[in-house]
């Protein structure tokens, strides 16, 4: 019966793919109303959000589904007890981009600060590839690209460390700015955390591959 | 699975059906609507009634002779052990593939147009057109295209099996009935023939018995589950296998019981 499945395999496989391009959008859409303070792109992100909200449910359908009538085993199962996980990731990585709206929209009421939205897009930018890169070592079963995804993490929480001291440094100059700079500071730890969760994903890769359970550096 | 396309008005209906066997019931009041284009799996312990079940679909237990059968089969709208019922012509549309193949000691040709000829078809071009479009659709043509005079009791298993599916297929039934049809067959011609179901299930009605519960679910888009006779549940496979509703269906599916 390797056809069939193999054909449900497919079908799991693009709904994960749909999910991460709809996350990874959110992500890098949720930074641009932080930078050009233009809240017009917030129904949108909503809306994938609610998206992204039924894959996962769809997605763990599917999962349970594979589990119960084709009894998977060896790489077959990894990939799909991985498939579980790594749709959870996807689906916080989408909540955290709607938390950065949030902060958005309360940043709008004041002027902005502006050097520290010069490293948040850039930061942005290494957290969305960092999703795609992961997702996409996931789907190919590429251990060489998940890798490549674990590296990335430790220049993301270098970026996170760096706003954060940028950010305090400013707040002990004038504390006027403190609602702020706190703002931009949990920004900043929301993109760090989309960051984590493609290092889940990208963890889940390389269990998928090797078989190899990489997490809380045990290799 | 394919349970989306539940709502097809049903190609075969089962209602209250009772069945004796002397003194001892079979089946009690036991009801099942078979829908059209869909693989429809009856599973159970042993004993539980489900080949029963499945032979009374195209009244095989008529053969035997202390069975009595009270309730209704309708074939469509037509009662099947109706007064009107040709049991010819209902074998015809309600075919039937049994858990050993069992080819006539005859050759391949001889084996697909066995029924053509019995229903007076000789016409050579005719017979051909049919033995070709048979073979092809039981996924066999391409292996046995040239050695159609060669006996059918020689081939490998999977392929006598695939055989009898030809041989059904040539007088185009309309449901096809397969009773353990993978049991001595071998996991990997148990493949062929499964993936011949999945492709036959596009033109054909389907209804297998099978004690192998995991081929139910890689299959089926429907399963009932009976037990001592009684229809326990029955329902779309995937929910029968993920959230049955019935705590002896739990215990089966999940290796409890039998």
């Amino acid at each position: 019966m390797e056809r069939h499945f193999d054909e449900q395999l497919i079908i799991l496989k693009n709904a994960l793919i749909k999910m991460s391009t709809l996350s990874e959008a959110m992500i890098s859409d949720a930074i641009q109303v932080v930078c050009n303070r233009d809240t017009s792109a917030i129904p949108a992100i909503r809306e994938h959000e609610e998206e992204v909200n039924r894959l996962q449910i769809e997605i763990d359908g599917i999962c349970l589904r594979l589990i119960a009538l084709y009894q998977p085993a060896a790489g077959d199962l990894r990939f799909i007890l991985g498939a579980v996980k790594t749709n959870g990731d996807l689906e916080r990585m989408a909540d955290l981009s709607i938390n950065i709206c949030d902060k958005a929209e309360q940043l709008m009421t004041e002027p902005s600060i502006e050097p520290l939205t010069t490293s948040l897009p850039d930061m942005a930018a290494l957290a969305s590839q960092m999703v795609k890169e992961s997702l996409h070592a996931y789907v190919n079963r590429s251990a060489d690209r998940a890798r490549a995804v674990l590296l990335r993490d430790d220049q993301l929480d270098d970026m996170n460390r760096r706003i954060t001291a940028d950010l305090l440094a400013l707040m002990k100059k004038d504390a006027g700015i403190i609602t702020r700079a706190l703002n931009l500071l949990l920004i900043a730890r929301n993109l760090e955390r989309i960051g984590d969760h493609a290092t889940n994903i990208a963890e889940n890769a390389i269990f998928v591959v090797k078989g190899l359970d990489v997490r809380h550096h045990h290799e | 699975m394919n349970a989306s396309s539940i709502q097809t008005p049903p190609r075969m209906t089962v209602q209250n059906l009772d069945l004796f066997y002397g003194d001892f019931q079979a089946l009690q009041k036991v009801d099942l609507l078979v829908q059209a284009n869909q693989i429809t799996a009856l599973i159970g312990p042993s004993g539980c009634g489900k080949s029963t079940l499945l032979r009374c679909l195209n009244r095989m237990n008529d053969l035997i002779p202390s069975v009595k059968v009270t309730g209704e089969v309708l074939l469509d709208t037509q009662s099947i052990y109706g007064s009107g019922m040709d049991v010819c012509q209902l074998r015809k549309r309600v075919g039937m593939v049994f858990q050993r193949p069992n080819p006539f000691p005859l050759s391949v040709w001889d084996n697909v147009t066995f029924g053509l000829r019995v229903a007076g078809i000789s016409r050579k071009a005719q017979l051909q057109e049919i033995v070709e479009r048979s073979l092809r659709a039981a996924w066999l043509w391409d292996q046995l295209k040239d050695q159609l005079n060669s006996p059918a009791l020689a081939l490998p298993m999977d392929q006598q099996q695939r055989l009898c599916v030809a041989r059904l297929l040539a007088v185009e039934p309309e449901v096809i009935l397969m009773d353990e049809p993978c049991s001595a067959l071998d996991p990997i011609a148990t493949g062929k023939i499964e993936d011949l179901m999945i492709e036959l299930r596009e033109h054909y009605t389907i209804v297998i018995v099978t004690h192998n519960m995991q081929q139910a679910a890689r299959i089926s888009d429907l399963s009932g589950y009976m037990l001592l006779g009684d229809m326990i549940e029955f329902g779309p496979t995937a929910t029968i296998f993920t959230n049955p509703t019935d705590k002896r269906t739990q215990d089966y599916i999940s290796g409890r019981y039998g």
